[in-house]
């Protein structure tokens, strides 16, 4: 039964697999390396906020992270980008790991001010120690070496991103049909029927913050090394919202829907390049008739609506 | 020495005195009904043992050993089990699942195992699913096996959670309200249910309000009244006491 | 010694003005979430509304009153719209729902707003010029004046409403409890809408009161709205009195620390003093204590 959840996975691998062939261009190859950070990210945004019930308006601030520990630490203390990467994961685990015991504490519209807060406040840094990291414009990337071989090409990218993206869903599919991750679900649940059956409630929700804004930071540095480039709205609110939508458009609680909504909320921007004004606006219809209309997600709604067609049997009897 | 004492607790909430020193004890293998008007306290009782509240004053003592203060995930750790008295099963999950979260502690929790699919993980998952099936059975809930949680009706989502807390393999296991909204038949169940648990050697403590079942069921009553200890003793001693009917049904002018 | 009591001075005055602009929409987020129970984060779009509106008007050639009265009332409407098609269509769901649901409503005000009035920076016209009055040795604008004034107004009116007039009192008995306001034959559905219009015309009342003084453009609305957010939670989350103190303490705390310890993290200070209220006073100044019910 366990490997029936792999089936999906070694259909995406296979996508994956012949995809770059199918592109185009490298304008597309650009926009599905992107399309595949995003999915990692919202990957691990969705454990924390389908899965486990919680809420993160701020989580653009940890990629935010992870691409400026990337860009900083090389450029300016001449570190070696791949050290880079794990102490931008390690510091925003640590934050994360600090903040998360007060945070998670509160509920509902404090949690999400707090994350917020924290999101913005980490956005502001970003932006104003200039000499560190180069103010409102950014600063440039030094570039990684994988095994004395400069990654540069866009399809050295694909392989590495597309890799990525296998191994977290793997990883995310092991934990959530584990012990681990039922607990999770259950604390979305009911918190109170999770504590007495012995689950640690605000341990959970730390270790699950913690997991995924590193998944964010990881994800971040791939950003900075891939692009070469990082700017300071990399961090802030509405890229957090970006990020959110993607995840409640996509399907709460739902592997596969995080990498759809990843998909098509990181190509609406580009169709709509030209109309910033009608991106902002898009995407708040978007959030809006989401929430009105299929407030679990599309894949959660859809799989729901195909089970009801399907044989609408129901073990409802009456108790004797 | 008794299982579990209460030895004078009391919270406050404000200016109300929701539990006001009480004091008792309990032995083990006995079945201890808390009965009172509705505010007399017992669920804030419940919520004061089980961790979920914290007191104003007063200790409560497990095996002789202070649990006061504790978090209800370590004193699930200690073998105490609860139901509730307004549901909280979560409706996200199957009914199965819920089951199983029930036996959390019994089962590698491990994060990094979880992630890598550590081979004995999914193996005691899958053992752990057949028990939690055959506890479902036990329960009179075979039908419901592979629902959904949102899916089942109120009576049967009583038993869930009963089948939920017996899934922790507890010592104590208490009970608030499990016949409450149920019909004649059903509550007849819960209480052949009850009788079995109690059997298996579980020490239940249970809140209800049908006076039939806690006087088949209990060993011992301790009656609740505005949050103090109004009376205590056999069924025989408590139902017959003035003072406890007056607390129920008033007296007359 | 005078220049220090002048400078304090200075940076307390504009501290209360922009303050007092936060107290408006604090007590904004306030009103609805006493009706709703939701956190309504479009609350700083209808500030900046007020702003854009009021200039776009004004240079439409309408006389200034009117085009003041009109960026009030507009939102006014906006504010109902909100509730009718975003509030409504969800009642009851979960926390992040809401919450979501509203953000969305505020990309949508703001990208419109962004489309049909560009992303310029536009300023008003001070209400009575522009000649600063020397008070205690430091300089205030009387636009500034208009602000508080207006404002202090604005919340004794509010006072006055919910304490003395009885559709002030139903609406103080929907937010109490919205089934037995019910079934005394309060108008619920009503109340929810006129909570909303007065919401966003008080948000956009504190926009066009400071638009002289801060400018406007497409985007204030995020800041203000979250700055008010907090000064709302700062009081106490429902509490009317609590939002105006709270809205005017990260008024000061943030001019305090804009001055004495670095303007480059002035947008950081409330959201630095959130947390910390968040963590160690989460009811806020004047919130109770609460548990849950089990």
């Amino acid at each position: 039964m366990h490997l029936a959840k792999y089936r999906a996975l070694a259909l995406l691998s296979l996508l994956l697999l012949v995809l770059p062939w199918l592109l185009p261009n490298s304008f597309y190859v650009d926009l599905v390396i992107r399309m595949l950070i995003n999915c990692v990210i919202v990957l691990g945004l969705n454990l924390l906020i389908g899965f486990a019930g919680q809420i993160s308006l701020g989580h653009a601030g940890f990629v935010g992270i992870g691409a400026y520990a990337s860009a900083v630490l090389p450029s300016h203390f001449g570190w070696h980008p791949a050290a880079a990467i794990g102490a931008g994961a390690l510091i925003t685990g640590v934050l994360a790991a600090l903040i998360a015991r007060p945070i998670f504490q509160l509920k509902g519209h404090y949690l999400a001010m707090a994350t917020l807060g924290l999101g913005i406040i980490i956005a502001m840094v970003l932006r104003n120690e200039a000499g560190l990291t180069g103010g409102p414009d950014g600063m440039a990337v030094v570039p990684l070496e994988l095994f004395g071989l400069p990654l540069s090409s866009d399809r050295q990218w694909y392989a590495v991103v597309a890799t990525l993206l296998v191994l977290s869903v793997w990883l995310c599919e092991n934990l959530m049909d584990s012990p681990f991750g039922r607990a999770l679900r259950a604390l979305h649940g009911s918190e109170p029927a999770s504590q007495v059956a012995g689950v640690n409630v605000v341990r959970y929700k730390i270790s699950i913050f913690v997991l995924s804004a590193m998944f964010a930071s990881l994800m971040g540095s791939v950003t900075a090394l891939y692009v070469g480039f990082v700017t300071p709205s990399l961090a802030d609110f509405f890229h957090s919202i970006e990020l959110v939508t993607m995840v409640v458009v996509g399907g709460m609680a739902s592997i596969y829907g995080s990498l759809l909504g990843a998909v098509v909320l990181t190509a609406l921007p580009q169709a709509l390049t030209r109309f910033e004004g009608w991106e902002t606006v898009a995407f708040g219809a978007i959030l809006m008739a989401s929430m009105v209309f299929m407030p679990r997600g599309l894949v959660p709604s859809l799989h729901a609506w195909w089970s009801q067609r399907r044989a609408p049997s129901n073990p409802q009897q009456a108790v004797s | 020495m008794a299982l579990l004492e209460v030895d004078r607790l009391s919270i406050h909430f404000g200016g109300v005195k929701a539990v006001d020193d009480v004091s008792f004890s309990l032995d083990a293998g006995t079945v201890y009904a808390v009965i009172g008007p509705n505010g007399a306290g017992k669920t804030t009782l419940f919520n004061l043992i089980t961790g979920l509240y914290q007191p104003t004053s007063g200790d409560i003592r497990l095996d002789g050993i202070s649990i006061t203060g504790m978090a209800p995930h370590r004193l699930a750790m200690l073998g105490i089990a609860r139901t509730f008295q307004n549901l909280q099963i979560c409706i996200n999950m199957d009914a199965l699942e819920n089951v199983m979260v029930g036996a959390h502690l019994r089962l590698d929790r491990n994060v990094f195992k979880s992630a890598l699919h550590w081979p004995g993980i999914t193996r005691r998952d899958r053992a752990l699913r057949e028990e939690c099936s055959a506890l479902m059975c036990s329960v009179g809930l075979e039908h419901y096996i592979g629902a959904r949680a949102d899916s089942m009706p109120y009576g049967a989502l009583k038993r869930l959670e009963i089948a939920r807390a017996l899934a922790l393999q507890p010592r104590i296991l208490f009970l608030d309200e499990p016949a409450a909204g149920l019909n004649a038949t059903e509550t007849l169940e819960i209480d052949r249910l009850v009788r079995r648990v109690a059997d298996t050697g579980v020490t239940i403590v249970l809140v209800e309000h049908d006076m039939k079942m806690v006087k088949n069921l209990s060993d011992r009553i301790l009656v609740l009244d505005y949050g103090k200890k109004l009376a205590e003793g056999s069924a025989q001693e408590v139902l017959d006491n003035p003072e406890v009917i007056a607390a129920y049904l008033g007296t007359s002018v | 010694m005078d220049l220090e009591r002048a400078q304090f001075l200075q940076f307390l005055f504009s501290g209360v003005t922009v303050g007092a602009t936060y107290a408006l929409a604090a007590l904004g987020f306030t009103l609805i979430y006493n009706a709703s129970h939701v956190i309504n984060f479009a609350q700083g779009e209808f500030i900046m509304l007020g702003g854009m509106l009021s200039v776009f008007f004004s240079q439409a050639g309408l006389p200034m009153p009117l085009a003041l009265g009109l960026a009030i009332a507009v939102p006014a409407l906006v504010g109902m719209a909100l509730e009718k098609l975003a509030i409504e269509p969800v009642m009851g769901a979960e926390t992040v729902t809401l919450i979501i649901i509203t953000i969305g409503a505020s990309l949508v005000i703001r990208g419109l707003v962004q489309v049909w009035l560009g992303k310029g920076t536009f300023s008003l016209p001070a209400f009575s010029g522009e000649k600063p009055i020397l008070f205690l040795g430091a300089t205030l604008m009387p636009q500034s004046l208009w602000v508080l004034g207006v404002s202090a107004l604005v919340v004794l009116a509010l006072g006055y409403f919910f304490k003395y007039t009885l559709y002030g009192k139903a609406m103080l008995a929907t937010s109490y409890n919205r089934g037995a306001a019910q079934l005394v034959g309060i108008h619920t559905g009503g109340v929810l809408l006129v909570s909303f219009a007065l919401s966003a015309s008080v948000g956009a009342l504190g926009g066009v009161l400071l638009t002289p003084i801060t400018l406007t453009s497409y985007d204030t609305g995020i800041l203000l709205g979250l700055k008010g957010f907090v000064g709302a939670v700062v009081g106490g989350l429902g509490n009317g009195l609590g939002a105006v103190i709270g809205g005017l303490l990260v008024g000061v705390m943030e001019a305090m620390g804009a001055g004495y310890i670095s303007s480059a993290y002035k947008d950081a200070i409330p959201f630095i003093l959130i947390l910390f209220i968040l963590f160690f006073l989460p009811r806020g100044i004047l919130g109770g204590q609460s548990t849950d019910r089990v």
